[in-house]
């Protein structure tokens, strides 16, 4: 005969294996749906309807983004890329401070019929690194890292990088 | 009165070890001597911590002077989680060892587990604005929060619910323990689905990804806040159960 203490923590262990089991199960079917935004590969490879308000996420491509200006209106064009494709996007308003070439992006919007994504938002997404700017400064200046291309180094690198060479 | 109180103090077994402090008395008298230095402890890392964060530690080369909500964004975030881990282990004491020292600590985390998400969700809104472009986004981590914060109030709400008191504590602890799978969802939901929210700056197998004189004052804020978390749960807790022993003491004098 079982403690009853012991009975409980049974049934307690039983309830939750059975549970985290469903979840599990919930979670993983409902995956594709979890996701934020969707990457310009993903978008290419897999049109969507063009009423169809999508996110699609990814780093602006350096040298790609063009200012211009519709009267008073900012108006700005670039690409963003998942490294296997690009998509064109156009966006009129003001952009987050973070925006620049080398950050990653989400745009909310739809794709037109011409591979043009036309945002109504844009949102800047940073990367989990945080570091004063003399070392981001000395991380430039090493010529191993520009912040145009893509996200800082790791950070246990950054000393082993900017050590003078002799 | 002094009577009633022997009376009552010799009908708990006195054990000897670990389990001397799972009598509500032994527990109030460890209370009272640890609670004042775990206050002041509490109050000396939050005041490095913040003036620190605040006014020594340099700016982030991006975000400038915005990053400086970090400092208590992420001990909030930290303690929004933990505080809902000390729920469920109360629940599991609860429910399977039927503690009443569980229960009432319980009652009393939940409040303030629910104060800190609400204040990790609001810091994080005034953080994401200037720098994403936006209050709130429906990803992943910030729902999964939100989803965190709703388990709280229902945690609150449930436990206080019914007429008998002992059927809430026991609903509570079972929506405690259900709640838990919302822990690993948080944690890994910017790993496993993408996210507007970046991934943790922390991990078991790499440097942290914050340069040291920024992770320093975070470091003292996240033990700071966390000591603070300690002693406001104890404070509440000690009045909790003076509450109770009065409680009890006017139906004993009734009798």
């Amino acid at each position: 005969m079982m403690k009853r203490k012991t009975k409980r923590l049974w049934i307690i262990v039983a309830c939750m294996i059975g549970l985290g089991l469903a979840l599990t199960l919930i979670l993983s079917a409902f995956s594709s749906n979890l996701v934020y935004f969707k990457a310009p590969s993903q978008i290419i490879n897999h049109p969507t309807d063009q009423n169809h308000i999508i996110r699609l996420g990814g780093m602006v491509i350096n040298g790609s983004v063009r200012h211009s200006h519709q009267g008073q209106t900012p108006m700005i064009q670039f690409q963003v890329t998942d490294g296997q494709a690009a998509v064109e996007v156009h966006f009129t308003g003001v952009v987050p401070d973070l925006f620049r070439e080398g950050q990653s992006v989400i745009a909310i919007g739809r794709m037109k019929s011409d591979n043009v994504f036309i945002a109504n938002e844009i949102l800047a997404k940073h990367d989990e690194t945080y570091m004063p700017k003399d070392v981001a400064d000395a991380l430039k200046r090493s010529g191993k890292w520009d912040p145009r291309y893509g996200p800082p180094p790791d950070s246990a690198r950054w000393n082993h990088m900017t050590k003078p060479e002799k | 009165m002094t009577e009633l109180k022997q009376e009552m103090a010799t009908t708990l077994p006195a054990k000897s070890g670990f389990t001397r402090f799972a009598n509500p008395k032994n527990f109030s008298k460890l209370v009272n001597t640890l609670q004042p230095w775990i206050t002041l402890l509490a109050f000396i890392f939050i005041t490095i911590g913040v003036v620190w964060g605040l006014f020594f530690s340099p700016s982030d080369w991006q975000q400038g002077d915005s990053v400086r909500i970090m400092y208590v964004h992420v001990p909030f975030a930290m303690l929004a989680s933990g505080g809902y881990f000390a729920l469920a282990v109360c629940g599991l004491c609860s429910l399977i060892w039927r503690h009443p020292l569980a229960d009432l600590a319980a009652a009393e985390i939940g409040p303030v587990g629910a104060a800190i998400t609400a204040l990790c969700l609001i810091t994080g809104s005034i953080w994401g604005k200037p720098m994403w472009g936006t209050w709130w986004v429906w990803d992943a981590r910030l729902t999964s929060v939100l989803v965190l914060f709703f388990l709280y109030l229902g945690h609150i709400t449930l436990l206080r619910a019914f007429d008998e008191p002992q059927k809430g504590y026991r609903a509570a602890a079972i929506l405690a323990l259900v709640g838990t799978f919302d822990l690993p969802i948080i944690k890994f939901s910017v790993q496993w689905w993408n996210t507007l929210h970046q991934p943790s700056s922390f991990s078991l197998t790499h440097a942290p990804a914050i340069a040291l004189p920024i992770l320093w004052p975070l470091i003292f804020c996240t033990i700071g806040f966390a000591l603070a978390f300690i002693a406001i749960v104890l404070i509440r807790l000690q009045a909790a159960i003076l509450e109770h022993h009065i409680r009890h003491l006017f139906i004993v004098m009734e009798k």
